[in-house]
C-alpha cells in the first residue's frame, strides 16, 4: 500500500482527506505543521504528501525548502493543497519543487485525479 | 458535470444526489420527456432512474419559476416556447467529461497520428460528442506542446456535440475551478489557462486550434472531409442497436483509408457490427476492415 502524509493544521481538513486517501488504498498519517511533517519524514519518508500551505510553525513552502535542504534522499511526491488559488501561489510553490496542486476545496474525484497524475493511483 | 456542484469542498462518495421533495411527475410526463430525448438524440433515458429527470430539470424549473415536470411538459406540449424542448434536452443529456479521460488513449493517440504524418497530408481529428470541451481542447494542449519543440503541424481538431448550450461553454474555454482539476496536470493549467474570478478559461490562441460545431449524430452528416482519427467516447452507450449502426456508419464513411476509430473505456463495436475491426497496431482503436489491408503506407513499420 502507498503511504501519504496529510499535512494541514485543521483537523477537518485532515479527517475528510484521509477518509478519502483510504478509499484510495493510501495509509494515512497526518502532520499538524511543517515541523510535524519533516519529524514524520525523518522517521519514514511517504510516497505522497499532501500539503497546506497556511499552517502555524512552519508553513508548507518552508516545509518544502527543508525537505529538500535535509539528509533525506528520497523524493516523494508533493501536492500541495490550498485555499491560496491564485496564479501567483501556484508558480511559486511548482518553482518550489511541488509535483501537483490541488485548489480547495477539493473532493474524492479531484484529489483521486491529481494523484493519478502524479503516478500515484 | 451533473452533481459537480453538489459535491464541491466535500469528501462524500458520489452517490445519487439527494432530491428534495418536489411533486412526483406523472407517468404521461416521465414518457414525454424520455421521448423528447430520444427523438432528437438517440439517448435512452429508461436506462437511468427517474431521480434523474427530477435532478437534471430541477434547474430549469426554477430559472422558469415552474413547480412540476408536469407543469413543465404541459409548456413543452402547448408549444409557444419554441426553445424550451431544446433547454429540456440539454439538461437530460449526460455531459459528464473531464481533461485526459482514459490518460493512455491520449499517449497512444500521439504515437498513431505520429506514423499517420508520414503520408504528407495535414491531419484531421474528429470529436464527436464533444461535450464542454475538454476532450478536444486536451487534444489541442498536447499538439501544440508538440509543436512547440518538434516544430510538428497541429492536426485540424474538429469538435461536435449535438448540445448548444454544452458547444456554447466549449467554445468559452471556461471552467470551474472543479472541472479544471479534473485530469488537467497543474503544468498545463499554467500554461494555457488564465484564472478569471473563480474559472478558469483557456487561452484563445487554444481555443483557436478546435473548430466547435453543433452537430447531430444519429440525424446530421458528419463534418466535411475525412479524419484520420474520430473520437467518439461514452456518447454511444444508450443508443439502441439500430441507431449505434447509423452512428458506426456515419463514422466509417468519415474516416479516411487507415483512420483511426476510438470509443470510451468501457466500450466495443464488438459483435455490433462489421464497419470496424480492432486495429492491429494501436491498441483500444479500431479501423475499417480494408484499410487494415489496404493502403501499405499505413501499415506498421517493418510489417
Ligand atoms: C458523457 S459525454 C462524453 C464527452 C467526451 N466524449 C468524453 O468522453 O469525456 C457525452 C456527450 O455526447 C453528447 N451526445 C449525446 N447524444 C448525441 C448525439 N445524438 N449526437 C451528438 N452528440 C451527442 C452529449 O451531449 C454529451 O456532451
Ligand atoms: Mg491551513
Amino acid at each position: 500500500m502507498k503511504t501519504c502524509l496529510v499535512v494541514d493544521d485543521s483537523k477537518v481538513i485532515r479527517k475528510v482527506a484521509r477518509h478519502i486517501l483510504e478509499t484510495l488504498d493510501f495509509t494515512v498519517r497526518e502532520a499538524c505543521d511543517g515541523q510535524e511533517a519533516l519529524q514524520c519524514c525523518l522517521e519514514s519518508v511517504p510516497d505522497v504528501i499532501l500539503l497546506d500551505w497556511n499552517m502555524p510553525v512552519m508553513s508548507g513552502m518552508d516545509f518544502l525548502r527543508a525537505l529538500r535542504d535535509s539528509d533525506i534522499t528520497q523524493r516523494p511526491k508533493v501536492v500541495f493543497c490550498t485555499t491560496e488559488n491564485g496564479m501567483a501561489y501556484i508558480r511559486a510553490a511548482i518553482e518550489a519543487g511541488a509535483d501537483e496542486y490541488v485548489m480547495k476545496p477539493f473532493d474524492r474525484e479531484t484529489l483521486a485525479s491529481k494523484l493519478q497524475i502524479v503516478g500515484m493511483a | 458535470m451533473m452533481g459537480a456542484s453538489a459535491l464541491r469542498g466535500r469528501s462524500m462518495p458520489t452517490t445519487a444526489p439527494s432530491s428534495s421533495p418536489a411533486p412526483a411527475a406523472s407517468q404521461a410526463t416521465i414518457d414525454v420527456l424520455t421521448a423528447l430525448l430520444e427523438a432528437r438524440t438517440g439517448q435512452q433515458i429508461a436506462a437511468y432512474r427517474s431521480w434523474r429527470l427530477d435532478t437534471a430539470l430541477k434547474p430549469l424549473l426554477r430559472e422558469r419559476q415552474l413547480g412540476s415536470l408536469d407543469e413543465l411538459v404541459a409548456q413543452l406540449l402547448a408549444g409557444k416556447d419554441r426553445e424550451i424542448g431544446e433547454h429540456i434536452v440539454d439538461a437530460l443529456l449526460n455531459q459528464e467529461t473531464s481533461f485526459y479521460r482514459d490518460a493512455q488513449v491520449f499517449e497512444h493517440l500521439v504515437a498513431a497520428i505520429a506514423d499517420a504524418e508520414t503520408a504528407g497530408h495535414r491531419i484531421r481529428i474528429w470529436c464527436a460528442g464533444c461535450s464542454t470541451g475538454q476532450e478536444p481542447l486536451s487534444l489541442a494542449m498536447l499538439f501544440a506542446e508538440r509543436h512547440e519543440t518538434t516544430g510538428a503541424p497541429v492536426p485540424d481538431i474538429v469538435a461536435t456535440d449535438v448540445s448548444g448550450a454544452a458547444i456554447a461553454r466549449a467554445r468559452s474555454g471556461r471552467f470551474t475551478q472543479f472541472e479544471i482539476q479534473r485530469g488537467l496536470p497543474i503544468r498545463r493549467m499554467m500554461r494555457w489557462f488564465d484564472g478569471v474570478g473563480a474559472d478558469w478559461v483557456a487561452k484563445p490562441e487554444l481555443v483557436k486550434l478546435v473548430t466547435f460545431r453543433r452537430v447531430n449524430l444519429v440525424s446530421d452528416a458528419a463534418p466535411a472531409g475525412r479524419f484520420d482519427l474520430v473520437l467518439c467516447r461514452n456518447v454511444l452507450l444508450y443508443l439502441t442497436a439500430e441507431t449505434k449502426l447509423r452512428v458506426f456508419s456515419t463514422i466509417a464513411r468519415a474516416l479516411r483509408p487507415g483512420g483511426l476509430f476510438v470509443m470510451g473505456a468501457g466500450e466495443t463495436v464488438s459483435g455490433q457490427t462489421p464497419l470496424f475491426e480492432p486495429s492491429q497496431r494501436y491498441r483500444g482503436f479500431y479501423e475499417t476492415p480494408s484499410s487494415s489491408t489496404g493502403d501499405p503506407r499505413l501499415r506498421a513499420p517493418g510489417s
